[in-house]
């Protein structure tokens, strides 16, 4: 167990290893120095030289490597070019900001996404399975900006039930706050839906057919006994593991929602950044995203393993 | 993927070896031949492939004969009838700059429909020849792409395409480049996993044995036996690259003004729904729905064929 921790710890570093070198050069392709690029082309070369002294982007693109990448071993972040203030200032709130939707967006669509695969699988290849699946698997192909807008039509615009943007006004309660990120999370939810449930469909599909099931059966167990403690069981284990890969995704991958709804997440930032050529937000930004993911899939990983002896001793070996 | 959706019930037709096609007078088909048309037949009989087949038609004509359909010059500005709502001369309403927004609706298949599938055909090319290569050698090189490929999916495919769009630029090309380059690990990951399997079989053995060159087991041999999962594979692709560069256009990185794309006209109109000016928005969203739709329909009937 502990080799195969050691063993997907290390995997992780050495990719995130690999994505801080893919963000950090790739950001560098940009023709053009950076100094000239904030103070604009009618400043005096002096002044463009000092700024770039200033940021350290004079120096070699190996030096400034390993500048950034020291100082995040130092929890230093670095120092946002539009802003002036620290990268951390910027990203951290942010993504407390985006967990808090996507825990919102969770809360809703796990549940909903399991009963609706389950149902399916109960009725395969009848009309309520048709309709999860299809309904489903189109609901999620629907980029999450054409969700925003509609939702915002409907129930903002032409129902006047919820409020059209995200963020609540200073010092509103907890309940005012779920409010306004109701409609955001109702995209994700709509997003997310069809996929958890094609996972929990596929899952108890084949526990419903394993050998355990029928000797449950044979063996005279209720249908509802058999289902809940033989089926599901065995069935939910893949999907909640699945799951949880989702995280990257719902923190860093939201930009469009966020733009629409105006909420301050780590996809607003990434978007500011990007649209100012703020690279060292953009950068940071990045790899906490690469994080966030990685850390949810090594957690998926490990309950997965933990919860199933099989895949444990298998990975051990 | 495999299990979903429409039961097929004449599974068993298509399983039976062409052993019987050959005893009957007529000249026997080959093998490939006939399992190329049960499988059409299949398809045909797929309320799903029907129902995306037939949105997808609906939006390739418009592509092709656009400027013929709309009523208007999709292009034409018109700041005097700046966003008109809905009436009897402009079906869909006018947009801020009093441009028919049917029009623009209509004639915004044309750019989707050609990025996206060359993008997602780029991808699919370079994503085949990398998973055959990493599949067949394994080892170092397998490993080392295998690690890169990860630190890419690590992070949302919109932030990598909005980085790469930032770096290089905002441009069509530019947009066909970058799609293409985020979903080649993708498919070659897809594609390897194939490969891997089908490198065990007998008959790549044989090729070695009788001393056939490495090209030639990869693209002679290997290569037609996966072009089952390819096919989903880009099917299943085509549906994200609408998704990312509808997504990637609304973030006004993607396909740029003055064209009539749909994510372009959602993201320049966004803003006005709360004024009470949803059509602008609304058509355009339907219409990038309906899309998506329409070719994962599409491509679920497609790998519920090949995939059984």
């Amino acid at each position: 167990m502990t080799r195969f921790i050691a063993k997907r710890l290390g995997l992780g570093l050495i990719t995130l290893w690999l994505l801080s070198v893919l963000v950090f050069f790739g950001t560098q392709i940009l023709p053009g120095d950076v100094a000239r690029r904030i103070l604009g082309p009618f400043a005096t070369q002096s002044a463009v030289n000092a700024l770039n002294h200033q940021l350290g982007t004079d120096k070699s693109v190996f030096v400034q490597y390993w500048d950034w990448i020291s100082g995040i071993f130092h929890g230093n972040l670095g120092t946002s070019v539009a802003t002036r203030t620290s990268v951390s200032s910027i990203v951290f709130p942010a993504l407390w900001h985006s967990a808090k939707l996507a825990i919102l967006a969770f809360i809703i669509v796990v549940p909903l996404g399991i009963l609706g695969g389950v149902l399916a699988a109960l009725n395969e290849g009848r009309f309520r399975d048709r309709f999860i699946s299809v309904g489903g698997l189109s609901a999620t192909t629907v980029p999450e900006f054409v969700w925003a807008v509609a939702l915002i039509l409907v129930f903002a615009l032409w129902l006047g039930l919820l409020p059209s943007t995200a963020t609540a006004p200073p010092g509103s309660g907890f309940f005012s706050q779920v409010e306004y990120l109701v409609l955001p999370a109702l995209c994700l939810v709509f997003v997310l839906f069809g996929y958890i449930a094609r996972m929990a469909r596929a899952g108890t599909i084949e526990s419903l057919d394993a050998d355990y099931t029928r000797t449950a059966v044979i063996k005279g167990l209720p249908y509802r006994t058999v289902v809940r403690r033989h089926v599901l069981r065995n069935s939910l284990l893949p999907t909640i593991a699945v799951v949880a890969t989702q995280a990257g995704y719902l923190i860093g991958g939201l930009v469009a929602i966020e733009l629409v709804f105006n909420y301050q997440g780590i996809g607003q930032v990434l978007y500011r950044a990007a649209t100012q050529k703020d690279f060292p937000v953009l950068q940071s930004a990045v790899l906490i995203v690469g994080v966030v993911y990685l850390v949810a899939t090594l957690l998926a990983d490990l309950a997965y393993s933990l919860l199933n002896p099989r895949l444990r001793f298998e990975s051990a070996a | 993927m495999s299990s979903f959706g429409e039961p097929i019930g004449s599974s068993v037709t298509a399983a039976e070896p062409p052993a019987q096609a050959e005893s009957t007078l007529e000249p026997a088909p080959s093998e490939a031949k006939v399992i190329r048309r049960e499988r059409l037949a299949l398809l045909l009989r797929s309320k799903t492939f029907i129902a995306g087949a037939v949105i997808l038609a609906f939006w390739i004509v418009c592509a092709i004969f656009g400027y013929l359909i709309a009523p208007d010059d999709p292009l034409l500005t018109n700041p005097v009838k700046a966003l008109q709502a809905p009436s009897s001369s402009h079906l869909f309403g006018t947009d801020t700059l009093g441009r028919d927004v049917l029009s623009r609706v209509i004639v915004g298949a044309r750019d989707i429909l050609i990025v996206a599938p060359l993008a997602t055909l780029l991808a699919t090319a370079m994503g085949t020849l990398l998973g055959l290569v990493t599949g067949y050698y394994r080892g170092f090189v397998d490993d080392t792409l295998g690690r890169i490929i990860d630190a890419i999916l690590a992070v949302p495919v919109v932030i990598v395409g909005l980085l790469s769009l930032v770096a290089l630029g905002p441009s069509t090309v530019t947009v066909i480049f970058v799609i293409a380059v985020v979903f080649t690990p993708v498919i070659a990951r897809t594609v390897r996993a194939a490969v891997l399997t089908e490198r065990q079989y007998e008959y790549v053995a044989a090729a070695r044995l009788r001393n056939e060159r490495t090209p030639y087991i990869l693209f002679g041999e290997i290569l037609p036996n996966v072009m089952g999962p390819v096919l989903v594979e880009f099917t299943v692709r085509l549906g994200y690259a609408i998704f990312t560069i509808a997504t990637l256009s609304f973030l006004g990185f993607g396909i740029q003004p003055p064209a009539p794309d749909w994510g372009l006209q959602i993201f320049q109109h966004y803003g006005l729904i709360s004024g009470g000016y949803w059509w602008p928005v609304l058509f355009p969203a339907l219409a990038i729905a309906s899309l998506v739709i329409g070719v994962n329909l599409l491509a679920d009937g497609i790998s519920q064929v090949f995939e059984r």
